[in-house]
């Protein structure tokens, strides 16, 4: 068999795989790094004989509950997309990560594979055409579920995050007008030089308005704090998923979960040089320690930088109140979207002014 | 190319066996007697009145009308955004008026609704 559709198979089966299983540290990360935050001691009690590993074993009981939990289907529920919402909120969440490249391209066989599921020309494109059905799923939890609360919680939780996919999707063009691409390795590669020698070129130092916007736009979209107002707890019981219980609930934390892995992923591949090393180039990296020593070095760096902005993502959290709903709107449509339309056109007047330097035009 | 896709086709079963997974295969572990009681809709423990599938505030239609909008707007920029630096070379600053034009058409259609105050979400009858 061709050794790409072997590779091709193995990269599909270890990349969800690692994502799911990112979960339960995540939720560890959050609940010590808000204890940590708030000066308390977090969870520390969940224990196989002595060993408690810092509270790492509090993730593994809560999955283990969830799987013996009785479940339940209100009797007022719809019948087909109360059971469907979860799942259409976990699977695209799991379908955006394929094209996240971990690594620069690999020569193995004289075969040159990606070191991403898949490797689309367009992955930009398709990234955010995926992660969008996730509001549908979302929008059936609320109304499906037959309650006030899911009902008010899904329609915020929709008005919410297609107001902000708007902003998500104009901030990045800014970084698209100066790579030319929308192959997120190819973006990655571009990433590698340096200005003046010292500073490595991330997109982040060409684009900070963008980064800055992207940011706030994949809080939203996550529907994290300070945006996090389609659970508000204080308000809304759970907001859109206050009807589902045991391994539904799960899915919907998982989808959640992995949202914020892929939005990192996205924000690091886009503005912070994806999988580079910092001033080390794959063709130099791989001429010192050899072809999977480098692979590895540039996964400990994508997946570093990554689990920073994991770490950003729970920081904010901990730290910001929450918007009310008409700030979050104003701020959405208001500030974000006509902010990123101006830094489209500022960023392709710079960049004819740099042709026109440059003597092209 | 199309091999691509074929992978990411896998990473679908894969995933749709993975609900199938948490979905289906608890069933075996976990206890089922279910109650009148229980599985009534959750309320704060009030006996709920009435379905919940009633017409909402048309605040989130008009919303969702606008972003339909401005979504179509982004999938046309994404190949103007990819071959720009491309274009520009040979036709000088021509691909950056058309994309300008085309944005001013739907700039008209936000500052239409933010002079009406269908943006702002706190609104006074009239």
């Amino acid at each position: 068999m061709n050794i790409e559709y072997i590779a091709g198979i193995i990269k599909a089966v270890t990349i969800p795989v690692m994502a799911l299983n990112s979960i339960p540290l995540l939720v560890w990360m959050e609940r010590r790094g808000s204890a940590f935050i708030q000066n308390r001691h977090g969870p520390n009690r969940a224990n196989i004989g002595p060993i408690t590993l810092f509270g790492l074993l509090h993730p593994f009981a809560d999955a283990i509950k969830c799987v013996f939990k009785e479940p339940f289907r209100p009797t007022k529920a719809h019948p087909i997309f109360y059971p469907l919402a979860p799942a259409l909120v976990v699977v695209p969440a799991l379908l955006t990560l394929a094209v996240v490249p971990l690594a620069d391209h690999i020569f193995l066989m004289g075969a040159e594979i990606p070191m991403s599921v898949a490797e689309l020309e367009y992955g930009i494109v398709y990234m955010f055409a995926v992660s969008s059905i996730s509001v549908l799923g979302i929008t059936l939890a609320g109304w499906a579920s037959n309650n006030k609360f899911s009902l008010m919680g899904g329609l915020r939780s929709t008005a919410q995050m297609i107001s902000y996919e708007l902003s998500l999707g104009l901030s990045i063009f800014g970084a698209l007008l100066v790579y030319g691409s929308l192959n997120p390795n190819e973006i990655a590669r571009l990433q590698g030089e340096t200005f003046f020698g010292v500073i490595p070129a991330w997109g982040v130092l060409m684009q900070p308005l963008g980064f800055l916007l992207f940011l706030i736009a994949a809080f939203a979209e996550a529907n994290r704090n300070p945006f996090d107002l389609p659970e508000g707890e204080s308000e809304l019981v759970a907001g859109y998923h206050t009807e589902y219980g045991g391994m539904k609930f799960s899915m919907f934390m998982m989808g959640e979960y992995v949202a914020m892995v892929t939005l990192s992923a996205l924000t690091v591949t886009l503005f912070f040089g994806g999988w580079q090393v910092p001033w080390v180039t794959t063709e130099a990296l791989q001429a010192t320690v050899g072809q999977p020593l480098r692979v590895l070095c540039q996964f400990l760096a994508f997946a570093g930088k990554t689990l920073f902005f994991c770490w950003l993502f729970i920081w904010v959290r901990w730290t910001l109140p929450r918007f009310r709903y008409d700030q979050l709107m104003r701020l959405g449509w208001k500030v974000i979207l006509p902010l990123s339309i101006v830094n489209v056109f500022v960023t392709a007047l710079v960049l004819l002014g740099l042709g026109w330097m440059k003597g092209t035009l | 190319m199309l091999f691509d896709y074929l992978s990411v086709v896998v990473l679908l079963v894969l995933g749709l066996a993975n609900i199938f997974g948490m979905m289906v295969l608890p069933k075996l572990l976990r206890p089922h007697n279910p109650t009148a009681q229980k599985l009534v809709a959750y309320e704060c423990g009030e006996n709920p009145i009435g379905t919940s599938w009633l017409q909402y505030n048309v605040r989130f239609f008009v919303v969702a009308l606008v972003f339909i909008i401005f979504d179509m707007e982004i999938v046309f920029m994404f190949p103007w955004a990819v071959v720009f630096k491309e274009v520009y070379a040979t036709s000088g600053p021509l691909p950056l008026i058309e994309m300008a034009f085309f944005i001013a058409v739907l700039a008209v259609g936000l500052i239409y609704l933010w002079v009406e105050g269908l943006l702002d979400w706190i609104r006074t009858i009239r």
